[in-house]
């Protein structure tokens, strides 16, 4: 007798690609605006990036119904916070928050591969990157998403950061600047685009420094 | 068969040495075995029809002990094809997907059959290419037993046994059209062998959106601008709506005694961003 299978999963893939890059004292958080479904697109236009708090941006690609709820949660629990110690949420400690809140759903876990980008508490950019049920590593650039394997290799090659578990400690940030940074993540859209055919349509850009906050766009291949 | 000289009788004509090309022609139209001598070689040559059995078991035993049948490149696609007041227009998008990769940006998916008949294809890269050189020979050695141009319909009859001798295994979902003799014809075959005749068709992942187009657009008696527009838009429609779809445009326009393949007629998808400053790449990394 072999075992049956399920005929409907409660899981859907909207496809996507983000990528966060850390630098000395500014953070990059990008991310495709293409949503689709199977072999069609639902919309050119959705936004992956959520701002969590002051200091602290996420992006999420998956099944944009459980980032969505994922997204709820944390900004309930970011509130809360708020309300208890009077100040906002501090990057690493939403990163610690993220990674429980996937761990608290581990055996009906959120379809939902995030990256964290932000400032620490000394004002340097710091990413986190995590899995579906909540592992996670402060790293000095992530990507994650259907474009994921195309953009790794790029910034492994051209960032060459190491983890900073690995002894002795070293700085996890790049050396970059915030424009070449910025340079750095168009070219490496521009061209997961060529090569998935789930990564399009524009690519939102937000920049978390000193300064505060901003957001630019870039038109993709919308084929 | 084209004879030099006074028209000899049949019988004179079996005397006659034949030509390696005749030879072959006469070989695929019989149905037994048949031992040829070919430069002091004998080889034993086996047409019969029926599907082969051979590796089922085999397979089967394989998918049992977990084997992973391999992925194939399926070019997830759109084609399209329309008949206009003089001929017959092809046109296809040129993405080659392997899942969700895109694996060639600019393949050629309109592919030659004979001199006045092309085939677009969907599916299986390996499939389409295939079936389509086979039958494109065997098109030619009859032409040559014949000394007539072919006609569209035995290219639709050799295609359609082809796919229905391997029951859909074989996965090609075809677009073939050309001008001959009897006037413009355009055809859909399925995988499985069976075939629609269409004033105007659509085959692909790209089929539906491309296919919306031309209900509300097409009409009989387009020119051949009015239908090198329309196929564009249609094919168009699938590269931006379908994610199986991309790149560019092809057309193929044929008309009584002229065919104009039109390889890049469109390139709607430029590379949005290239870096001023470049990237430099350390040896050995």
């Amino acid at each position: 007798m072999t075992k049956q299978q399920a005929n409907w999963s409660p899981y859907d893939n909207n496809g996507g690609t983000c990528v966060a890059i850390a630098g000395a004292d500014y953070c990059v958080i990008a991310a495709d605006t293409r949503m689709s479904t199977g072999y069609s697109i639902l919309t050119r236009d959705y936004s992956k990036i959520c701002k969590l708090a002051d200091k602290c941006v996420m992006a999420s690609s998956g099944f944009q119904a459980d980032v969505k709820a994922l997204q709820k949660v944390l900004s309930a629990r970011h509130l809360i916070y708020q309300h208890q110690h009077n100040k906002q949420m501090s990057c690493p400690a939403m990163g610690q928050l993220l990674s429980n809140t996937l761990y608290y759903k581990r055996f009906f876990p959120y379809y939902s591969f995030n990256v964290l980008g932000g400032l620490d508490n000394e004002g340097k950019g710091c990413v986190y990157t995590y899995d579906a049920v909540g592992s996670y590593e402060r790293v000095g650039y992530s990507s994650q998403g259907s474009g994921a394997t195309l953009i790794t290799p790029f910034l492994d090659n051209q960032l060459k950061s190491p983890s900073p578990l690995l002894l002795p400690a070293k700085d996890a940030v790049t050396p970059l600047s915030e424009t070449e940074a910025i340079d750095l993540v168009k070219t490496c859209f521009a061209s997961a685009t060529e090569r998935d055919i789930y990564t399009g349509d524009k690519l939102e850009i937000v920049v978390l420094n000193a300064d505060g906050i901003c957001r630019e766009y870039m038109e993709l291949r919308k084929d | 068969m084209g004879m030099k000289g006074n028209g000899s009788n049949h019988e004179c004509s079996r005397e006659r040495v034949k030509g390696e090309e005749e030879a072959a022609a006469e070989l695929l139209l019989c149905r037994e075995p048949i031992r040829i001598m070919s430069k002091g070689e004998v080889d034993y040559v086996h047409a019969r029809g029926g599907f082969s059995f051979d590796s089922c078991r085999r397979n089967e035993m394989l998918l049992n002990k977990g084997l992973k049948p391999s992925s194939f490149l399926k070019t997830g696609t759109t084609i399209v094809g329309l008949i206009f007041q003089d001929g017959v227009i092809l046109g296809a998008d040129t993405r080659a997907t392997e899942g969700p990769i895109v694996a060639d940006k600019n393949c050629e998916k309109i592919h030659y059959m004979a001199p006045n008949i092309y085939c677009c294809g969907a599916g299986t890269a390996a499939d389409t290419e295939a079936v389509t050189d086979t039958i494109s020979s065997h098109l030619k050695l009859h032409r040559y037993h014949t000394a007539r141009e072919s006609r569209v319909v035995t290219a639709l009859t050799l295609l359609k046994s082809h796919l229905f001798r391997y029951q859909g295994h074989v996965s090609a979902a075809l677009v073939l059209g050309g001008v001959d003799v009897t006037g413009p014809h355009l055809h859909t075959i399925y995988p499985h062998g069976s075939t629609d005749s269409l004033p105007f068709a659509t085959m692909g992942s790209g089929s539906l959106a491309a296919m919306a187009v031309f209900e509300s657009k097409y009409h009989e008696g387009l020119s051949r601008d009015e239908g090198v527009k329309l196929v564009c838009e249609a094919i168009c429609s699938g590269i931006f709506n379908d994610l199986g779809s991309g790149s560019n445009v092809d057309i193929c326009v044929i008309t009584k005694g002229q065919k104009e393949y039109l390889r890049n007629h469109l390139l709607p998808n430029p590379r949005t961003y290239i870096s001023s400053k470049g990237y430099s790449f350390s040896k050995k990394t």
